[in-house]
């Protein structure tokens, strides 16, 4: 395990981004954000700021959701991700997406990707949230726009619409 | 200023692998010590590295770790991985139902995003005094297994913590296992965390403590508290005071006024030391009449 003190090349790394097989030659220490926004331009993860507080760059990873700046990206090597450009199933948009949309849940748009990927990974955990089960599924999540009655309307009117959310 | 805030680090400067095997990491601890930082979640190590105050350019990543994975039930303890999430601690039977105090601090740590990813064992070995899990594991009398090249220490984990963000871990050390006895189940636990709201808000103060009365008066009682000292603290001297008397109202007070003098809190952009020391007497004050009410009923 030879490492030299100065600088570690990148090397080449392979994870499963919504579905699609992707290689990419990154530094071991790159976070996931810059590579999903920067090395394979998806731009939907947000930085906000930085430091795990706002929720902006949630991901999934193997299913699992996680501030994609607080990752670094050789431990997610064979991974299975998710962003939010992989939640419509082309022109369809996804159930959330929807009820997004209807409910006036995103205004500025930044904090809204992030809100929708913790929505899907509450509604796969439980497809039937009370009130207080979406409040603690994206108190992690920060929005300075809406007041976020709309975004938990969003997300139990989501649910309730059943599986596939 | 916002883009001077960003990144002021480059991955290109660091090194991370990941061995994927125990042995692997604490060989490489053993042969350059000092020079490698573990890595589990990365929920603190990575706020460090996008702020450029990583001093350490070698990292190795314990993240998943199997020998650091799951908790295992004994007929007279727990053990649970230091590689645990706050999640998979959330999602433990046994805990819930036999040491409460850890469920609630798990489920107030951070958001779902970082429950995720936080470990307990990272938990420990960050050291803040604000950790929410550190007095859960001061009032269960928690045991660490330290792990290294040399072998396996077992510690208790008060007194661990000797100061601000220092511990008594070797260089070559990992903490590998975090052992909780069985038994509270007759026990009244209570656990408070106060701050700025529940979810993502680093505690102002936060409280674990159990205890348990027989024939009117106190047979058992822990009470620690964090975010009011540079460690975690438990009020040793209060529960020996405490020990053996009936919870009156003249007891109660005393004991308000002794969690306010064995604290050492300071001002900081959380709070300050006024109000946490109002806070830590309050929150000493709530307990004691919980055990009082419902003590008794165990």
């Amino acid at each position: 395990m030879a490492v030299s003190p100065e600088n570690q090349d990148k090397g080449e790394l392979s994870l499963t981004v919504n579905g699609r097989l992707r290689s990419v030659q990154v530094h071991p220490m790159a976070r996931l954000l810059d590579v999903l926004r920067h090395e394979l331009h998806l731009t939907g993860a947000k930085e906000g700021c930085g430091e795990g507080e706002c929720g902006s760059c949630s991901v999934l990873v193997n299913g699992e959701l996680v501030n994609s700046c607080l990752v670094p990206v050789l431990q997610v090597e064979g991974a299975r991700i998710t962003t939010i450009e992989g939640l419509a199933e082309g022109p369809e948009l996804s159930a959330l997406q929807k009820a997004f949309l209807e409910c006036g849940g995103a205004q500025c748009g930044i904090c809204t990707p992030g809100m929708i990927l913790s929505a899907s990974h509450l509604l796969t955990k439980n497809p039937n949230p009370s009130m207080d089960d979406i409040r603690e599924g994206l108190a992690g999540n920060l929005c300075r726009c809406t007041g976020y009655m709309q975004i938990l309307e969003a997300v139990a009117r989501a649910s309730c619409r059943g599986p596939g959310a | 200023m916002p883009r001077a805030r960003r990144m002021r680090c480059d991955p290109a400067d660091y090194h991370l692998i990941a061995p994927g095997k125990l042995e692997a990491v604490v060989s490489l601890l053993a042969n350059e010590p000092g020079q490698w930082l573990p890595i589990a979640g990365g929920t603190d190590v990575m706020v460090q590295f996008a702020a450029g105050r990583l001093a350490s350019r070698k990292l190795v990543s314990i993240w998943n770790l199997p020998e650091m994975q799951g908790v295992e039930t004994l007929p007279d303890e727990i053990r649970i991985g230091a590689g645990s999430t706050y999640s998979e601690l959330r999602g433990q039977v046994v805990i819930a139902s036999e040491f409460p105090l850890l469920t609630s601090a798990a489920r107030w740590t951070g958001g779902i995003a970082n429950q995720n990813r936080g470990t307990l064992g990272g938990n420990i070995v960050n050291a803040s005094p604000a950790a929410d899990s550190l007095p859960a594991l001061l009032a269960y009398e928690a045991e660490l297994v330290l792990v290294s090249l040399r072998g396996k220490r077992r510690v208790p984990y008060l007194g661990f913590h000797t100061g601000y963000k220092t511990m008594l871990l070797e260089r070559d050390e990992l903490v590998q296992t975090i052992c909780l006895r069985r038994g509270f189940s007759g026990y009244v636990h209570y656990a408070r965390k106060v701050g700025a709201r529940n979810a993502q808000a680093i505690s102002k103060v936060c409280m674990a403590a159990l205890g348990r009365l027989r024939g009117g008066v106190i047979e058992d009682v822990r009470i620690a508290l964090g975010s009011v000292a540079p460690v975690p603290l438990r009020l040793t001297e209060l529960e020996r005071v405490l020990q053996g008397k009936p919870v009156e109202p003249k007891l109660v007070a005393q004991a308000r006024e002794m969690a306010a003098a064995a604290i050492e809190p300071i001002d900081d952009i959380r709070s300050t030391a006024k109000y946490r020391s109002a806070v830590a007497s309050n929150l000493v004050g709530e307990f004691l009449e919980q055990l009082r009410d419902k003590g008794n009923a165990a």
